[in-house]
């Protein structure tokens, strides 16, 4: 391969890496601003927690379970610390880092379903579980070249759906696998006090500052124009150079069909345009389109957008007002439902084996597998997570501290004063 | 000497604000306040709708002699009028006395408004 051109493929996976870094901040900020102010130090702590693990964890053992050499397809060799078994143009390295900043994206969606009542200690041991085990596992069988993603003839993807599950930056593998963990911790967790009224309605709790909410928000959108375009891992040469302009076109499109549908959804149920929602609408229609942002036209991505910001409204009443579970963020509708949603739409909506494009059912059900058990996975674990923990050690603070605020108790400093 | 207290909608604060001070008064004082009264107001959050009965006004206090009691409160009604529900009251009670805290001097005398 050309030098230059692998060193611009360098250059663009590291500067791509650096804006899905910058999504750990689009996070912090949603979630502190749907959050009520007692509880900012605490949500914005949890979030430099999930990248600070995962970067230690993830470069330690998470990148060999992820990558590593291994005969079934199920999970490499942890690699401890040493990254020489890696053998790819790209420099290890950076591969590393471009890696890491996903499974801390994966690991950071948790945090605000479960916020104003977690435990600071168990958040730290189930930050520490989501890199070094369960999404490197799950990521091994997809992009570490694992079973579900295996091309060749004999593989079990092709024998049973002549297709292979496709997940081009993470719908399935970073967000509905972060959505999952989501709802199961916030199940686990219990509602926050005061949000369920005796008669089982369920009451608002108003966050803190929309105007944080909406900057994290923002700010999750321009990094999504590292996670999905970046994905591609390649910029030179024609086909990559198309490829990375068409994701970033598609990506662009379907968050703003998926902020436009929840505006006109709340408007029309609610009688006017709800912003908080429109906000979760705009990173609904992201995450629907990241996984299958290569292979949809730009009609296709208005569509996942749409779809996704229409479900979403739906979703998130379903949760909260039938399941009664406390989700503050909305990160169980937002990037579980819709990346769900995201993945099997992109089944029917790829312009190369699409089921709406000609290509037959079979990609459509390799993508239905593949979501299946990925999502599956999550779910066993965070079970096992989340209620062994609640058993050993506890998973919420006392009412007490629930009520004057995680900040003065856990951390014992404020973020307003 | 009178303390007058008045609770006014918060839009009616800066033309209520500029008449006080074109008029005979030249310091008072404001804060923001919540009341809760029998008015409702609808709110959506998240999908969440509720009421709620919280009603944001601004309270002004100010303390003059006898003689300015009447013009005052003449001022704050023209001001802060619109007719509508909800435009406020008007709270007016007799103040001991009052000390300068640079002077030492005490009495209504040390009150800066106008003669």
């Amino acid at each position: 391969m050309n030098d230059i051109a692998l060193s611009l493929d360098t250059v663009w996976m590291l500067l791509a890496a650096m804006l899905v870094f910058w999504m750990q901040p689009g996070f912090a900020l949603c979630e502190a601003g749907f959050t009520r102010g007692k509880n900012t130090a605490n949500i914005l702590f949890k979030n430099f927690v999930d990248f600070m693990f995962g970067s230690l964890l993830f470069w330690f053992i998470g990148f060999g379970f992820m990558f590593g050499s291994d005969g079934s397809g199920f999970i490499g060799m942890p690699n401890w610390g040493d990254l020489s078994f890696y053998h790819g143009d790209l420099p290890v390295e950076g591969f590393l880092m471009f890696e890491t900043v996903f499974c801390a994206t994966s690991a950071t969606i948790v945090s605000g379903a479960m916020a104003e009542r977690t435990k600071f200690s168990m958040y730290v041991i189930y930050s520490a579980v989501i890199s070094l085990f369960i999404y490197p596992i799950e990521g091994h069988w997809t992009w570490g070249g694992g079973w579900l993603c295996n091309e060749t003839e004999d593989g079990f993807m092709m024998q049973t759906f002549g297709a292979v599950f496709h997940d081009f930056a993470g719908s399935a593998i970073v967000h509905s696998v972060g959505g999952v963990l989501a709802l199961i911790g916030a199940m686990a967790l219990g509602a926050r006090r005061g949000k369920y009224a005796k008669d089982g309605s369920s009451r608002a709790i108003p966050g803190h500052s929309l105007t944080l909410a909406a900057l994290g928000v923002f700010i999750l959108w321009l990094g999504w124009f590292g996670f999905n375009p970046g994905s591609q891992l390649a910029a030179s040469g024609e086909v990559n150079r198309k490829a990375i302009c068409h994701v970033l076109l598609t990506t662009n499109l379907a968050a703003a069909a998926g902020g436009i549908a929840t505006m006109f959804v709340t408007w029309l149920k609610y009688g006017k345009p709800s912003f908080s929602l429109m906000l979760n609408g705009v990173l609904a229609g992201l995450v629907g389109i990241t996984a299958g942002c290569d292979l949809v036209s730009p009609v296709g991505a208005v569509a996942i957008g749409l779809i996704c910001g229409i479900v979403l409204v739906f979703s998130i009443e379903f949760i909260d007002h039938q399941l009664h579970i406390d989700d503050p963020v909305g990160a169980s509708s937002v990037h579980g439902v819709c990346g769900i949603l995201g993945t099997l739409l992109t089944g029917l909506l790829s312009t190369s084996g699409g089921a709406l494009y000609g290509g037959g059912w079979g990609f459509f059900g390799a993508q239905c597998f593949g979501i299946l058990v990925i999502d599956l996975w999550a779910a066993v674990c965070g079970f096992a997570l989340f209620y062994g923990i609640r058993k050993l050690h506890g998973l919420r603070v006392d009412a007490r501290i629930e009520d004057e605020g995680l900040d003065v108790y856990e951390h014992g400093e404020t973020c307003y004063n | 000497m009178k303390r007058i207290e008045a609770i006014i909608r918060k839009t009616k604060f800066e033309d209520v604000k500029e008449a006080l001070l074109s008029s005979d008064i030249d310091w008072f004082e404001y804060h923001d306040v919540h009341g809760i009264g029998q008015s409702r107001q609808e709110r959506i959050y998240r999908g969440v709708q509720y009421s709620t009965d919280v009603i944001e006004r601004v309270a002004l206090t100010i303390v003059c002699r006898d003689q300015f009691v009447q013009p005052t409160v003449k001022v704050i009604i023209e001001t802060a009028h619109t007719g509508e529900v909800g435009d406020g009251r008007i709270f007016v009670s007799d103040m001991i006395d009052t000390w300068s805290i640079r002077t030492g001097e005490h009495g209504d005398t040390v009150l800066r408004d106008k003669k």
